[in-house]
């Protein structure tokens, strides 16, 4: 039986806790009677025969909606959607859910006798995969089937005769998608929900829209009126998506959802420890720490990076359903939840986390300043419901290198972002008014969206964006560990250690000895705060 | 004068004739299906033949037949002894499919083999037991005994690599299929795994006297289960059928192998009734090449 989520107070019998620091991870000492750790749930067992729990989900839907085989005839059009890249993290040791699931779902077209099936992977304003990286996420049968065809292909948000227009939301948000999908007589769209973010009208309102729709709601308005955009309930990006979806409904686009949760096996084998409570480390667990941790340390950034991107996790489906979007979602979020909600009480002056080598934007890349901002502000503040772990007025203090260093194929507009925006301004209010629009049309970000592997040139915009919530709730931001000048940038402060962050965050937060919470995680967790 | 012979004892060199007033006691067959293998699956004899298979007929075999394998991620999740029913169309098969299988069943499978040919010398079971754990199995007609060395190895929790054609194809394409492996499935509870093996027949088959080193590929497909109320005939056509879809995955792409598999139009092992030569014109001559950009792609 998987133990729950669990918060550590820590006192001087403690063991050193765990934190990630990019491609490495140390051993950090966490001064007693004012720290706490949050660590995961272990992790639930995954359903027995997935391809079994797969199938009996397509037949029985939730929802009004009728079983997947009743919903395929000869001489349809089907558009079969599915996550990119950024899902799940690490990425996961073949065969990938998507293509057990849309091996499933092809089955049942074929016995239908369905013809025209077009395969899209929704993209919104992320980079083109490469065919190393599909052919992973779907496999070699259903990549050799389509790919040659031209019928697996990519989202292109820019390209205007494959853009739909459908109508606008009662408060303003226009909504244009895939035409394809659009004008398909059935989209199934097939979700792999890591955290309580993904999937539900989301999947198709962003996964297969614009830059036109997707403005609407990826800005800072948005972003600091989610609290959290983990939770759905409490969350503006989601209401939006809701209309938009909504919207879609009564358009007559309809959609078949499919969506999946993974438990929280994030590491192979030999990296257990990497997931297990310090005080129950067995030798083992000390000596692999160690060897890797030391080993990571002395080894040349580049290859440390390609050992630890070349990592799969082993996770193990937990939950399937399918049907109709709002009924499945319902389901899917409790067993997300299931999963990685922990109890809390109350919030601490000072939060701390160790940030690693990978977040939803730089699989198989370089994470540059910009991402560590996103991954910290963004990804890790907001795992919570009901308040922040930390106090208004708190401070956050990270671990990570944080160097200054960019793909630039991968994110051609983030490094102008970070010489020119950054360098003017950090204000994520000014930053949308002055310079949004300039980079969301220029033609050179345009062409490498479309044609290269490129993110797109709003993108470094969203990732500001989506740590706007954070900039306006914390008292300042510290990076321990960090290169200096590119923290400077970012608009925080850097430390050599943990022991300097922290009296430099007593000094933000008025008390000589603040209270603080780490945050243990990757594996993911969301704290549920009271 | 009596005759006295050249060297005495010398008739002791011959064996004895037997007396006709003395009945014969009942001759121990020790070839064929009564060839006992039981000393090949001993742990010292298990480990020599995982070195041979790993240390010498692998790395042989990646230069020879430069082996792809697909659809080992259908095999995900299944652990207890399963029944491999592949098509036959060299003596490559065998040791190509072994080396082709994961870990947790390569070193703890045996191999059905026609007990005619490859038991009928004592010597030659003896080679066979010891390289491929071979057992032996009688294809001309059903064996009690075969069958219940089979079951009782499934039983015990060796895997089984069987053909259900029982012989190799003469022309390439294959045969009639024998309904061995569904019978063993049905009785003992073991899931068949069909396999299409396509390549081999260039590089060894049925009559060549020299290995042509070519490419292969090793097909795996779902595992199968007999239905309720299914017999082992109905179920072998299915499994017959699921190693066409696989050799028709291999020809096309999945997906047109799964929609003509659908709508029942799969294209038949045994390939077009017509004349011999007609027949080999039909046959695939070589590997499809998908999935590879060439560049620049111009």
């Amino acid at each position: 039986m998987p133990r729950p989520g669990f918060v550590l107070d820590v006192d001087r019998s403690t063991p050193p806790t765990l934190f990630w620091h990019g491609e490495g991870y140390r051993l950090e000492q966490l001064p007693p009677d004012r720290s706490r750790v949050v660590y995961p749930p272990e992790s639930l067992p995954g359903v027995k025969d997935p391809d079994a729990a797969i199938r009996h989900a397509l037949l029985n839907p939730l929802g009004d909606s009728a079983p997947l085989p009743s919903l395929l005839r000869p001489g349809m059009r089907l558009t079969i959607c599915f996550d990119d890249v950024s899902l799940p993290l690490p990425p996961m040791k073949q065969p990938d859910i998507r293509q057990r699931v849309i091996e499933a779902v092809l089955d049942m077209a074929a016995a239908a006798g369905v013809d025209d099936v077009v395969l899209v992977a929704a993209l919104a304003l992320h980079r083109r995969m490469t065919d190393a990286e599909l052919r992973h996420a779907l496999g070699d049968r259903v990549f050799d089937a389509f790919a040659p065809h031209g019928l697996l292909t990519q989202h292109d948000a820019e390209d205007p005769d494959n853009l739909l227009f459908i109508g606008e939301t009662d408060q303003g948000e226009e909504v244009e998608i895939n035409r394809r999908a659009a004008e398909s007589d059935l989209i199934v769209y097939v979700n792999i929900n890591l955290v309580a973010m993904d999937g539900g009208h989301k999947s198709v309102a962003t996964g297969l829209a614009s830059y036109r729709s997707l403005r609407h709601h990826h800005n800072v308005r948005t972003m600091r009126h989610s609290r959290s955009f983990m939770d759905q309930h409490r969350s503006e990006l989601h209401s939006s998506n809701w209309r938009m979806g909504k919207l879609l409904r009564d358009s007559g686009v309809k959609v078949f959802q499919i969506e999946t949760t993974v438990n929280n096996n994030t590491f192979p084998e030999q990296f257990d420890f990497l997931a297990k409570r310090e005080w129950e480390w067995t030798g083992k667990d000390r000596a692999l720490f160690l060897a890797s941790s030391k080993s990571l340390a002395l080894t040349p950034p580049r290859v440390a990076r390609s050992i630890m991107h070349g990592m799969r996790a082993p996770y193990d489906l937990t939950s399937v359903q399918a049907g109709e979007v709002e009924a499945v979602h319902k389901v899917t979020t409790e067993n997300v939840y299931r999963q990685h909600l922990v109890p809390v009480s109350g919030q601490t002056d000072v939060l701390t986390m160790g940030l690693p080598y990978i977040s939803p934007y730089n699989v198989n890349s370089v994470m540059n300043p910009v991402l560590v901002m996103c991954l910290g502000l963004g990804y890790f503040f907001n795992l919570y419901r009901g308040r922040p772990l930390v106090r208004e007025g708190g401070v956050l203090i990270m671990s990570h290198p944080t160097p200054w260093e960019f793909n630039p194929v991968h994110h051609p507009s983030y490094i102008d972002f970070f010489d020119e925006v950054l360098a003017d301004t950090t204000d994520p209010v000014e930053i949308e008014k002055r310079y949004e629009e300039r980079y969301a049309t220029d033609p050179w970000y345009i062409h490498l969206y479309r044609t290269s592997n490129a993110y797109h040139g709003v993108h470094p915009f969203y990732m500001w964006y989506w740590g706007a919530h954070a900039l306006q709730h914390l008292g300042g931001v510290i990076v321990v560990g960090g290169d200096p000048r590119a923290v400077r940038r970012l608009g925080f402060k850097a430390a050599s250690t943990l022991r300097d962050a922290l009296e430099m965050a007593s000094d933000v937060v008025g008390t000589r000895e603040p209270t603080i919470t780490h945050l243990h995680t990757p594996p993911l967790l969301m704290a549920d705060v009271s | 004068m009596s005759r006295r012979p050249l060297l005495r004892g010398a008739s002791l060199l011959r064996a004895p004739t037997w007396p006709t007033s003395v009945p014969r006691p009942p001759v121990e067959r020790t070839t064929g299906v009564d060839y006992e293998t039981a000393w090949a699956r001993r742990y010292g004899v298990r480990l020599a033949r995982a070195l041979v298979l790993d240390g010498l007929t692998r790395p042989v075999l990646r230069a020879v037949a430069s082996p792809t394998v697909d659809g080992l991620d259908r095999l995900e999740g299944v652990r207890g002894p399963v029944v491999f029913a592949a098509n036959h169309a060299s003596h490559v098969d065998t040791p190509l499919l072994l080396a082709s299988l994961p870990d947790r069943f390569r070193h703890r499978a045996a191999v059905g083999a026609g007990a005619d040919y490859f038991f009928d010398r004592r010597w030659k079971g003896a080679v066979w037991a010891f390289l491929i754990n071979a057992i032996p199995i009688e294809r001309l007609r059903p064996s009690p005994r075969s069958m219940r060395l089979a079951s009782s190895l499934l039983d015990d929790g060796w895997s089984l690599v069987i053909f259900p054609e029982g012989g190799r194809s003469p022309d390439g394409w294959g045969q009639e299929h024998h309904p061995g492996p569904a019978y063993l499935s049905v009785k003992s509870g073991a899931p068949v795994v069909p396999v299409h093996i396509e390549g081999t027949s260039r590089i060894l088959g049925k009559g060549a006297r020299r290995l042509r080193p070519g490419s292969t590929t090793v097909t795996f497909g779902a595992p199968l289960r007999a239905e309720a109320g299914e017999d082992a005939r109905a179920f072998a056509v299915r499994i017959e059928a699921a190693i066409a879809a696989l050799a028709d995955e291999q020809a096309t792409d999945w997906w047109t192998a799964r929609r003509r598999a659908a709508a029942g139009s799969t294209p038949p092992l045994t390939g077009p009734d017509a004349v011999a030569w007609r027949r080999a014109w039909a046959r695939p001559s070589r590997r499809r090449q998908v999935g590879h950009t060439r560049w620049p792609n111009l």
